[in-house]
């Protein structure tokens, strides 16, 4: 018997990373799998630029990156794992982010999460 | 013969082994889900197992998107916890059991489950975190760890884990030694990180597919992974873990003790034991 692959679709506010997903997030998510090493993250600290060009961002990536923004890096093909490393050397937790891809404060995404239990 | 002494599923939440390190289990915020880990204890030391096999997946120490394995099966003397790169506390080595995984991997691959087999294997806060947990003091028995993808999709299905589970579980009843077995799923429940629905959390499924997991696993594979994703989030699908763990066990189970708790950071943290019946 055969079956056929899944077909994609749309999970709103979702991206599914797979193989396309995978491919374009490549370098980006190989610098991150790189922070590791905490003499790999004091390189980053310390030249930011130079360090993503050593792992061939693209420039989308690069600016991603620089926005601080989680969003704009996971639609650069950032997966979570290994953002989650570049996140968290930047002093940021994951109900910052969470707050910040949602749009709202941090206080104000803790009280959704715990209005889930309820 | 070996036998399997029951399950645990439990969640990996590395804020709770932030919370650990910080000795804030006690604290309003943490107390709810900690106060889960006594009664486990306590069951654990009652069934004496004197072995683990735990399904956890890797979170990018291990494995990197350039090698990524469906399944892989360490068989190493020892694991080693490594630096995640975002501050939780490394632990000391764990001890492996590579006779047992050898069982296990000889196994699967006669029931053609195309592995990769690991003689050096860096195991993650998920791996470690369960296990810092249910044995405070140091996990000493040996532990065979299976590493299911669920960073890049896409992931093996339910059914596929499902039967994961089993054959293992049929690779430790097989086992000519008096081995005593505790086998362990980690991750989970729902929860999701990343994109416009993060912090998204789902009880309701939660609830049913629990439900479900004890009672009649095989009708979870009605769900596909991305059904897991819609219900669950993009994380929980760490959900295949406890299919697995639950597969392993074989025919009906009595729940010994479930604490489930909404949030643990952005997650829906459990803790679930669970017994063969005989």
């Amino acid at each position: 018997m055969m079956t056929e692959p899944q077909t994609p679709r749309a999970i709103s506010g979702t991206i599914v990373f797979d193989g396309a997903e995978a491919m374009k997030g490549y370098a980006l998510n190989k610098m991150c799998y790189s922070f590791n090493d905490a003499a790999n993250r004091a390189a980053f600290l310390a030249d930011e630029n130079g360090y993503c060009n050593r792992f061939n961002l693209s420039s989308g990536q690069i600016e991603a990156v620089k926005s601080r923004n989680a969003l704009s890096m996971i639609r650069a093909g950032g997966n979570i794992y290994y953002l989650a490393k570049l996140i968290g050397m930047l002093g940021l937790n994951v109900q910052d982010i969470g707050a910040q891809q949602t749009g709202l404060s941090v206080d104000d995404f803790k009280a959704k999460l715990l209005q889930a239990g309820l | 013969m070996a036998t399997i002494v029951g399950g645990i599923g439990v969640s990996h939440v590395p804020a709770l082994g932030l919370a650990m390190a910080k000795n804030m289990q006690a604290d309003p915020y943490w107390e709810p889900f900690f106060k889960g880990l006594a009664p486990a204890r306590a069951w654990i030391d009652s069934v004496r197992p004197d072995a683990v096999v735990i399904f956890y997946n890797d979170h990018g120490l291990n494995f990197f998107l350039d090698k990524m394995p469906t399944f892989a099966v360490g068989a190493a003397p020892a694991y080693l916890n490594a630096d995640e790169g975002w501050g939780l506390p490394v632990s000391a080595p764990f001890p492996g059991d590579p006779a047992l995984s050898w069982r296990i991997i000889n196994h699967l691959i006669a029931n053609e489950f195309d592995l990769t087999t690991c003689q050096e294997m860096l195991v993650d806060h998920a791996f470690a975190l369960p296990l810092k947990m249910l044995w405070p003091d140091g996990v000493t028995i040996p532990i065979v760890p299976v590493a299911i993808n669920t960073v890049q999709h896409p992931l093996p299905s339910i059914h596929r884990c499902f039967n994961l589970g089993r054959t293992i579980g049929e690779a430790i009843a097989a086992d000519p030694s008096d081995r005593r077995v505790l086998v362990i799923g980690s991750g989970g429940l729902s929860h999701q990180l990343d994109g416009e629905r993060a912090g998204f959390i789902n009880k309701a499924f939660d609830t049913a597919f629990l439900e479900e997991l004890v009672t009649q696993p095989e009708r979870l594979s009605r769900y596909s992974v991305l059904d897991v994703v819609e219900q669950a989030g993009t994380q929980g699908v760490e959900l295949l873990m406890w299919v697995a763990m639950r597969a392993a066990l074989g025919g009906p189970v009595r729940q010994v003790y479930q604490n489930y708790h909404i949030p643990i950071s952005n997650t829906a943290a459990c803790l679930l034991a669970l017994e063969p019946s005989r």
